[in-house]
């Protein structure tokens, strides 16, 4: 006679992601200790209920948002009953029974019932098309609605309302959002932020009503619209409600567990009756309830060493941060982010980038934080809440964000190795540090995409991912795989170094091939992936490869610069800035000949002829009879240059001639991203030389090469390159590295990025041998050897100028 | 009341290019796409007024110059994430001459 081990019997209730998330860490701590069965309301395996959203939006379907699908469930021996509602539990007899009658004995029980939305209790409520957003069925009545109706009314501004709002849209509905608070998310949000967010959705297309309560719901069997206290109306023939959650307790009350709020849960997640646990929104810890995934999940992991019997400290509660992507906008917050008496707060706000961050101080420490548009620094912020560490006298250094820029990824990787190996990185799917270190270091993970599919950290909402990369530095050394791969743009997958590779290695002549190899999904890319291979090609084979005017960006097509009212602007070459009264009387006399609105000078010594029709571009150019500016491309722009030697009595070399020199020998030529020089006399530096992409600052005796710079959205000074001493070096090195950047940038990736990414010594090391620098610049020779000038090449030419004039309808007939 | 244009040859216009016309006040953006068809809409982005004839001709669709928006030119529909629509005129190609009439 075999022995029959009798297995203890542990029912889950509640098919959702926190009950599960339990289950697979108990699976995986101790496997077969238990006989599970599951029951599960809803008739679906355990989804990410976080990317509803998504499948509303039709970014995804079902099939993707499922976390365990049934086999998982016949894998590990999981007795499951989805669309049974549990009703009962009784204790005394040891098991539950469900709305169908199902019955399942057990030993111990895990309520994982989760929440319900909160229906405001409003006249007509009752009526057709009034739901709540909480699950798929939610989703498909939406999503049905939409089909007929045009109107929709969100009840609730806060993340669930504005998510609910977003698929609508996207469902061609025209949505109006009602909230009752003064601004939108508030939970998550200071006024600032929030209105920030407020304006980017109405740019959107949503529309709101703040301040509002309403009183009932119009309409008679189907729901019209509201009314609200304020005597105004409001009309919609969806109404959804998202105006809060209420933790599922009703079944935990009826058995006799003590319930407050939520279902009251001691650090080992126990109710007030033996034998029976709770995790996950239904219940309540310490006086409070969590409704966002990650404590969730340590909830879990709590409670399935707890069932395992393996030793664990509880749970004592977690801080939160919110991290979120709202329509397209990241925001974060965390910890106690309003100011009130006792805190300071510094604050920055960028409306022209649409970034804003704030940060509030109490005593010395970090305790709250809010983001808006860039939420890079948030991890690093909520570490640092977290830690309750003093940050007296780096308080401008956290808001400004020097320290990292500076640091760049040490202090990150320091903060990564002070955290505690079961530190949650990835909060969607609960993966640890020591998890992740683990995958890297003895399962060969070398890249994030790696991690990605081998642990599922940074797999759900990618808010992680910038520590995954961390911790890839960290851990992998010198097995450090190519830079993390990803698309270039949504049309493929493949990387920059990928695609270039293709190109090269099967010999790949034109956009429409390299597609058409490499998998492209939309067969005719877009506006980030065309011009790209049009520039990698034209890069790799100067001679053979024909340029697609088709696939160059607007600029580039028309060789001027459009504004916003659909006019261009016009910017001849003026060579190191220097100009004569020849030129100058030539470019006044086309000015006044085709009256162009106005005459500017650029911040780059030249002039600017702005608001010419596009019918015009061709005769201006014409007469003019000035080579271009390229001040539209991504090309060599200008050469700024100071006085010199030749008249300022401080100069040391000739800086005009030196510039000259350098805007004659590389206009015309195709870059990554517009390149910038400047040439200054003396190390006054009146040319701004370290601000460009390649300056050059003259000294007694020599000149110095400055590269990376950025004088943009993000300011960023240069590095010194070499100090060489005849102005033929200068030829020779600038030449040299101009040519490494354009073969080995990303389109579209200005040299300050990408010496940022590939490290200065990288480039010096590249042109550190003369005979490499001789044949960068024989390639780079080469390729210039084969441009010519657009602009008079386009006056010449009435097949290019054509795209330049309107069609007339030369016949009619009317029908 | 509609009338029936003859407004340019299929050799006017490049393939993923575009020429414009105005007629009764309305600027007109006419493509000629990579399958043959030439399709016409009304040269204004819904979102700040792009001249979408200057834009990128991918598939069906033109990018906007000013803000990357996709238009539809079949359809006229704004793509997703994104939401507006443009006007479109029938066009008609007359295979053998080349011509383009246009439908107002």
């Amino acid at each position: 006679m075999t022995m029959a081990i009798t297995k203890k019997k542990l029912v889950l209730i509640g098919n959702g992601m926190a009950g599960v998330r339990a289950i697979e860490h108990l699976l995986k701590l101790s496997p077969g200790s238990y006989d599970i069965t599951i029951f599960g309301a809803e008739p679906h395996p355990n989804y990410n209920r976080i990317m509803l959203s998504s499948v509303l939006a039709g970014g995804a379907d079902m099939q993707e948002i499922v976390i365990n699908d049934w086999d998982w469930y016949k894998e590990n021996n999981i007795t499951l009953h989805t669309g049974h509602r549990v009703t009962k539990i009784n204790t005394e007899r040891k098991k539950v029974t469900s709305h169908l009658g199902i019955e399942a004995a057990y030993d111990a029980i895990i309520i994982a019932t989760g929440s319900n939305p909160f229906m405001l209790p409003l006249p007509g409520a009752d009526k057709e098309g009034v739901i709540a957003f909480r699950d798929i069925h939610d989703c498909e009545v939406m999503i049905d609605a939409s089909k007929k109706y045009k109107k929709a009314v969100v009840i609730g501004g806060g993340l669930l309302g504005l998510e609910a709002a977003r698929g609508l849209l996207h469902l061609g509905m025209e949505v109006t959002v009602v909230h009752i608070n003064r601004y939108l998310m508030e939970r998550q949000l200071d006024e600032a932020a929030s209105r920030m967010l407020q304006r980017e959705l109405e740019l959107q297309g949503m529309k709101f009503l703040l301040q509002k309560s309403t009183t009932s719901i119009k309409g008679k069997r189907r729901a019209t619209g509201l009314a609200f206290t304020d005597g105004t109306e409001v009309d919609g023939d969806l109404v959804v409600m998202a105006v809060g959650i209420r933790p599922n307790v009703e079944l935990a009350r009826g058995a006799g567990i003590d319930v407050n709020r939520g279902i009251v849960v001691d650090d080992f997640m126990q109710t007030s009756v033996s034998g029976i646990y709770a995790v996950g929104e239904c219940a309540e810890h310490r006086g409070i309830g969590y409704g966002l995934v990650a404590p969730l999940y340590e909830q879990g992991a709590v409670l399935a060493k707890h069932l395992a019997g393996v030793e664990t400290a509880g749970y004592t509660g977690s801080v939160t941060s919110t991290k979120l992507k709202v329509s397209g906008v990241d925001v974060f917050s965390a910890g106690r982010f309003e100011e009130s008496p006792g805190t300071r707060a510094l604050k920055i706000q960028d409306e022209l980038a649409g970034t804003y961050k704030k940060i509030v101080i109490q005593d010395g420490k970090l305790i709250g934080a809010v983001l808006f548009g860039d939420t890079s620094d948030g991890a690093e912020l909520f570490a640092s809440i977290k830690k309750g560490e003093s940050v007296a006298g780096r308080e401008k250094e956290i808001l400004l964000g020097i320290s990292s820029d500076l640091l760049g990824q040490s202090s990150g990787g320091n903060r990564l190795e002070a955290m505690g190996e079961d530190e949650i990185i990835c909060g969607c799917n609960g993966v640890s540090k020591g998890t992740i270190a683990e995958a890297i270091m003895t399962k060969g993970c070398n890249t994030a995409q790696a991690i990605k599919s081998c642990t599922k950290a940074s797999a759900s909402c990618g808010g992680c991912k910038p520590l995954v990369e961390g911790l890839l530095t960290l851990y992998a050394g010198d097995s450090l795989g190519e830079q993390v791969k990803e698309g270039i743009c949504g049309c493929t997958s493949h990387s920059r170094d990928e695609i270039v590779d293709g190109i090269t290695k099967m010999r790949l002549m034109s956009t429409k091939e390299v597609m058409n190899v490499l998998g492209w999904r939309n067969p005719e890319g877009c506006t980030k992936c065309r011009p790209a291979l049009n520039y990698y090609l034209g890069m790799l084979y100067p001679e053979e490869y024909v340029d697609e005017k088709e696939s160059r960006i607007t600029n580039e097509r028309y060789h001027a610069n459009i504004q916003k009212d659909g006019t261009y602007s016009v910017v001849p070459r003026i060579y190191g800035g220097v100009t004569s009264p020849a030129d100058l009387k030539k470019i006044a006399e086309v000015a006044e000949k085709f009256e162009v609105p106005m005459v500017k000078f650029t911040g780059g010594q030249r002039i600017d002829l702005l608001g010419v029709k596009k019918e015009n571009l061709p005769k201006i150019w014409a007469e003019l009879d000035m080579p271009s500016g390229h001040a539209y491309g991504k090309t060599l722009r200008t050469v700024k240059t100071c006085v010199g030697n030749t008249f300022c009595r401080f100069g040391t070399q000739d800086s005009i001639g030196m510039g000259i020199r350098m805007e004659k020998a590389f206009e015309r030529l195709n870059t990554p991203a517009k390149v910038k020089l400047a040439v200054s006399g003396c190390p006054r530096n009146c040319a701004e030389s370290t601000i460009k992409d390649l300056g050059v600052i003259a000294i007694d005796g020599g000149w110095e090469l400055h590269v990376g710079g950025n004088g943009g959205i993000k300011v960023k000074a240069t590095e010194l390159l070499t100090i060489v001493k005849t102005e033929d070096e200068v030829m020779e090195w600038s030449s040299a590295y101009l040519q490494l950047y354009r073969e080995h940038a990303q389109w579209n990736e200005r040299t300050a990025q990408w010496i940022e990414r590939v490290g200065l010594d990288y480039v010096k090391k590249a042109l550190e041998k003369r005979e490499d620098r001789l044949a960068l610049m024989a390639r780079i020779e080469k390729t210039l050897s084969l441009t010519t000038d657009p602009w008079k090449q386009i006056v010449e030419t009435a097949e290019l100028r054509k795209n330049f004039e309107h069609l007339t309808g030369e016949q009619s007939m009317q029908i | 009341m509609t009338t029936k244009l003859l407004v340019a040859n299929l050799s006017d216009i490049d393939v993923k290019g575009s020429r414009t016309m105005r007629v009764k006040g309305t600027d007109i953006a006419v493509f000629r796409l990579t399958d043959g068809s030439v399709l016409a809409v009304e040269n204004k982005c819904p979102h700040k007024g792009g001249v979408l004839s200057e834009g990128m001709v991918c598939g069906t669709s033109v990018h906007c110059p000013l803000h990357d928006w996709r238009i539809d030119l079949r359809s006229g529909r704004v793509h997703e994430p994104d939401e507006g629509c443009v006007n479109t005129y029938e066009t008609e190609i007359d295979r053998e001459s080349g011509s383009i009439y246009i439908t107002i």
